[in-house]
């Protein structure tokens, strides 16, 4: 029974990664990626890790993969082009992933532990239960359950960061009108943003002004954008 | 089952990552790629948990967990600062640092 279970969970978690690998759209990526987590998840029950399946289920599955659907429904599939930059890429891929794997497996199967080949040792009944796993993380592993919190912490701050919309300089400016890194150091009054119904002298002059203060950003982002708006 | 299984099916499931990582070029599936990845390690340490009999190795794929999440939000955070400045999206034409 126990072996049922686990080549059936098996076969999902590979079916799963190779539909992540393999789909076209992202989104099916996503979705594939969610149905692997599931079945990780029974391997995880499989293995008496209850806590870690149950966070498996709710933060990976749950949390992340929501994130995921959200930033793939904002962004929009994107069209990857078929062909291989480097010639060969893929061949040579393959055979580093097929060396890979028995590489790994050798190095792993190959060693001295000698409970490799058996169930494992009989463990108590509450093992891996959140009872347990709570009693590690506040006793044995205080500090890298605090370092973790606080990594956490980081990432929502980053993020946040990251993913802002830059503040708009004088209003109405529109978010393609501004290159990123146009923003003015602080002490330097932005240069206005040059409106249709201006004089053809001002006009020009902050123009000339935005432009020169596009370039102390990020110079090759700048570069980029009028082309690729397109 | 043995642990072996375990060990083994993780090496595949680590290996199905990788060649992801190296035949896709959106920066999406590419993340997805890397989960898949930290998900065969957490597999690979939650079945040496087992081998073993205690739980560290539990507490060690619930803090890999962490930093899978932490990974994700500021990757996807790159994504979305990419898209908003109408960079394309493919790892091949974001390449302004190898010089």
């Amino acid at each position: 029974m126990e072996a049922v279970i686990f080549f059936l969970a098996a076969i999902g978690a590979v079916v799963g990664a190779i539909g992540v690998v393999a789909s076209r759209n992202p989104f099916y990526s996503v979705l594939a990626l969610v149905a692997h987590l599931f079945s990780l998840a029974v391997l995880f029950l499989l293995l008496t890790a209850a806590f870690v399946a149950a966070a498996q289920v709710v933060v990976y599955a749950g949390a992340v993969m929501v994130l995921y659907v959200f930033v793939v429904a904002y962004v929009g599939s994107t069209h990857e082009p078929t062909f291989d930059p480097i010639p060969g890429q893929r061949l040579f891929t393959f055979l580093l992933a097929f060396f890979l794997f028995v590489e790994i497996s050798a190095a792993v199967l190959s060693s001295a532990l000698k409970a490799l080949g058996t169930h494992g040792p009989d463990v108590p009944a509450g093992f891996g239960n959140p009872a347990a796993i709570g009693n590690l993380l506040l006793e044995e592993f205080l500090v890298p359950f605090e370092a973790s919190s606080v990594l956490l912490l980081i990432a929502a701050v980053g993020a946040i960061v990251l993913a802002n919309r830059k503040r708009q300089a004088g209003g109405g400016a529109t978010p393609s009108g501004r290159p990123f890194g146009a923003e003015c150091p602080e002490g330097i009054t932005p240069p206005p943003a040059p409106r249709s119904g201006d004089p053809v002298v001002s006009s020009g002059h902050s123009s000339a002004a935005g432009a020169s203060g596009g370039q102390h950003g990020i110079p090759a982002l700048a570069k980029q954008n009028p082309g690729s708006a397109q | 089952m043995n642990i072996s299984w375990y060990i083994v099916l993780s090496a595949l499931l680590f290996t199905i990552g990788a060649i992801g990582i190296l035949i896709r070029r959106s920066p999406m599936v590419i993340l997805l790629c890397l989960e898949l990845m930290l998900n065969a390690g957490n597999l690979a340490l939650v079945a040496f948990s087992r081998e073993v009999g205690n739980g560290q190795g539990q507490v060690f794929a619930l803090v890999v967990m962490v930093v899978a999440a932490c990974e994700v939000v500021v990757g996807l955070g790159l994504i979305v600062a990419i898209f908003r400045r109408k960079l394309p999206l493919d790892v091949d034409d974001l390449r302004e640092l190898r010089g």
